[in-house]
């Protein structure tokens, strides 16, 4: 069996090993995976309300997934995307709310606000990994809960007096379109889909067609090499984490200027981070592996929302679910080592 | 106010405080040092702390005051089985170890709060009946300073926290186990080659981690918020994670993490009633223990490294 096809396989097996797993799952607990799973599949795509918040959910997930994977393809793990999604949602608002601009200008004003929030927050672990080598998984889970205070802080005492959330972002900044909306039956469709979808073309261009990207990969693949070939290892891993974190700060802005159109005080994460580690892990770290993770994923979280009108099966089901998922494409050594065994068996 | 006052105030509140992360910290260390990164601790005390409000709303009535002790043990027993998934995906299966701990993270959450609802039909529990209560330790509260700082209104789980982080210490560096369980972790072939089975000890320290995890996030229900939903862990378990870092991968360095990090936790919480310290904003105590992590690693607080073959896999014959 040839490697590429392999790589699409296992996640394939993943995903329906997971699937299984929701199924046993309802069954010992009393419940109908038959019924479960259609309400579930009804909850996605059955009407174009529920097609629309898929498509609403898919969109943050498509950035922070290539967020996650544009730095594991320079050998880092981003677990910080949580953290820069929230400092770039934060930027966004602020920026919305700061200035009285034309849409033409403010639109993108904000949303490039929210990429440099992001950015900056990826750029501190990326140095830190370049100059004092410390390890990056450390520093972004560290400085995920520097951001969701600090943000928490902002929005209490600069952006609002004591107020738990801001006021709503003016029409000039903001994604939402009436006619979206009008369209999926008033679900909260928002332009961003078209940003994440550019996202990925971007991710890809970067990574397959320009030289820094070729950089980028090679470093990941093995920096000792890459250094002996005369590339700048520290540089690259900058870079890669400052890029991994301009993603993550456009997810955010997804959130702030698309479908809350406001920022809020948190009591935790808002999940998209680990979410886009699910995304990326499923889409094995390319551009159209992730934007078919986040609509599977995208769509199980709304649909899920489903699942208890019509079964009464608690929504946490697909978390379940999606961890398993993870955990099969995390232990995929034993898939590919089962595949491998049977394709050589055949041979002989 | 005086000092001394302040330091009543803040110094139990302190303990308490730290007492989750000691032990979850402790699990840290015993993971990592035989080799193996454990991302999944919050998880491990999701569970912990699940599975101790639910024995304890079942039980209170059966075993009377004994009930918060006997949760203890089944959190310690939950966390072990839980812990089992990470070891075998990343020691026997080889998944990234970060992965896998993420995925942990996400089983426990989703697995606990499916089963709160379909036990109880709501998001969270009830209150337990049976938590552990203040108490003032006889004769040692009598001892003037002492006394009133480390022995009045104080939790037994406290002194149980850190008498089992001297222990975790003695185990660790002055037993055959403890040795072999870091040589794992520093140099695993060598290890391997002195006879001592990589793959065991490694399942052994994760095991560990387990039940310290579980010990945690029980002792975090028990004494801290007192039910289970699905804000009772929110990042206790990376703050252990912290801890264990902070302290240097070190049981009593962990200990002494954990209790500043209580400190500076129960500052954010009494501090705005106190003076000089209502003057700090409130963010800045919040975010100190991760700070002063990061710190930590670049260098500036003594250099912290990690146990050596932390994260990688050990494969026989591997040159």
């Amino acid at each position: 069996m040839s490697k590429r096809l392999i790589n699409i396989i296992v996640p394939i097996i993943a995903v329906i090993l997971g699937l299984l797993a929701g199924a046993i799952i309802m069954m010992i607990t009393g419940y109908n995976p038959v019924d479960g799973f259609s309400a579930l599949f009804y909850g996605m795509f059955g009407e174009v309300f529920y097609a629309g918040e898929t498509i609403r959910q898919l969109t943050p997930y498509i950035l922070s997934g290539l967020a996650v994977a544009f730095a594991f393809r320079t050998g880092l793990f981003n677990i910080g995307v949580e953290g820069q999604v929230l400092v770039g949602w934060l930027a966004s608002v602020w920026v919305g709310l700061a200035f009285d601009l034309p849409k033409i200008i403010h639109l993108p004003l904000a949303i490039l606000a929210a990429v440099a929030a992001g950015a900056m927050w990826g750029f501190i672990p990326g140095f830190l990994k370049a100059r004092f080598k410390v390890h990056e998984v450390i520093v972004t889970i560290m400085m995920n809960y520097i951001a969701l205070h600090v943000v928490n802080h902002i929005i209490r005492t600069v952006l609002t007096k004591g107020a738990e959330r801001t006021p709503d972002v003016p029409q000039s900044a903001l994604l939402k379109s009436p006619m979206l909306e009008l369209m999926s039956d008033y679900s909260r469709l928002h332009w961003g889909i078209l940003i994440a979808l550019f996202g990925a073309f971007l991710m890809w261009f970067i990574l397959e067609k320009t030289t820094r990207g070729y950089e980028l990969r090679s470093v990941g693949f093995n920096h000792h090499a890459s250094e002996y070939a005369g590339m700048n290892v520290n540089r690259n891993i900058i870079l890669s984490m400052v890029i991994s974190g301009a993603f993550a700060g456009a997810a955010g802005a997804m959130e702030g200027l698309g479908t809350f159109g406001y920022a809020s005080i948190k009591g935790g994460f808002t999940g998209i981070g680990f979410d886009g580690i699910a995304v990326a892990l499923l889409g094995g770290n390319t551009a159209v592996g992730i934007i078919l993770a986040a609509i599977l994923f995208g769509g199980l979280k709304v649909g899920a929302l489903n699942m208890p009108l019509e079964t009464g099966i608690p929504t946490e089901l697909v978390d379940i679910i999606i961890a398993l998922i993870i955990f099969f494409i995390a232990s995929s050594y034993i898939i590919r080592w089962a595949l491998t065994r049977n394709s050589k068996k055949g041979v002989k | 106010m005086d000092f001394f006052q302040v330091l009543q105030i803040i110094i139990p509140s302190m303990i308490f405080l730290a007492a989750p992360l000691i032990f979850t910290a402790l699990g840290g260390v015993y993971s990592e040092r035989s080799g193996v990164v454990n991302i999944g601790l919050e998880g491990l005390m999701v569970i912990g702390a699940f599975s101790s409000v639910v024995f304890n709303l079942t039980f209170a009535d059966t075993f009377g005051a004994l009930t918060p002790w006997l949760s203890l043990l089944v959190a310690i027993a939950a966390g072990v089985i839980f812990s089992i998934l990470h070891a075998v995906a990343s020691i026997t299966f080889k998944a990234d170890h970060t992965v896998s701990g993420v995925a942990l993270n996400f089983l426990a959450v989703g697995l606990s709060l499916f089963l709160v609802k379909i036990m109880y039909d709501k998001g969270e529990t009830d209150r337990v009946a049976e938590g552990f209560h203040k108490v003032d330790i006889p004769l040692l509260k009598d001892i003037p300073v002492i006394g009133p700082l480390f022995f009045t209104d104080a939790y037994y789980t406290s002194y149980v926290a850190i008498a089992v982080a001297v222990l975790a210490w003695y185990v660790l560096f002055n037993t055959p186990f403890g040795l072999r369980l870091r040589s794992v972790g520093e140099h695993p072939m060598a290890a391997d080659t002195m006879g001592i089975n990589v793959t065991k000890m490694r399942y052994i320290g994760v095991l560990i981690s387990g039940g310290f995890g579980g010990f945690g996030g029980a002792v975090f229900a028990l004494t801290v918020t007192g039910y289970f939903g699905h804000t009772t862990i929110s990042g206790q378990g990376f703050m252990a994670l912290a801890a264990m870092i902070f302290g240097k991968w070190h049981p009593i360095g962990a200990l002494g993490a954990a209790l500043f990090f209580g400190f500076a936790q129960s500052l954010s919480i009494v501090g705005s009633g106190l003076p000089f310290f209502k003057e700090i904003p409130n963010v800045y105590l919040l975010i100190a223990p991760y700070v002063l992590t990061i710190l930590a690693l670049t260098g500036f607080i003594g250099r912290a490294d990690a146990p050596k073959a932390s994260g990688l896999h050990y494969e026989k014959g591997k040159r």
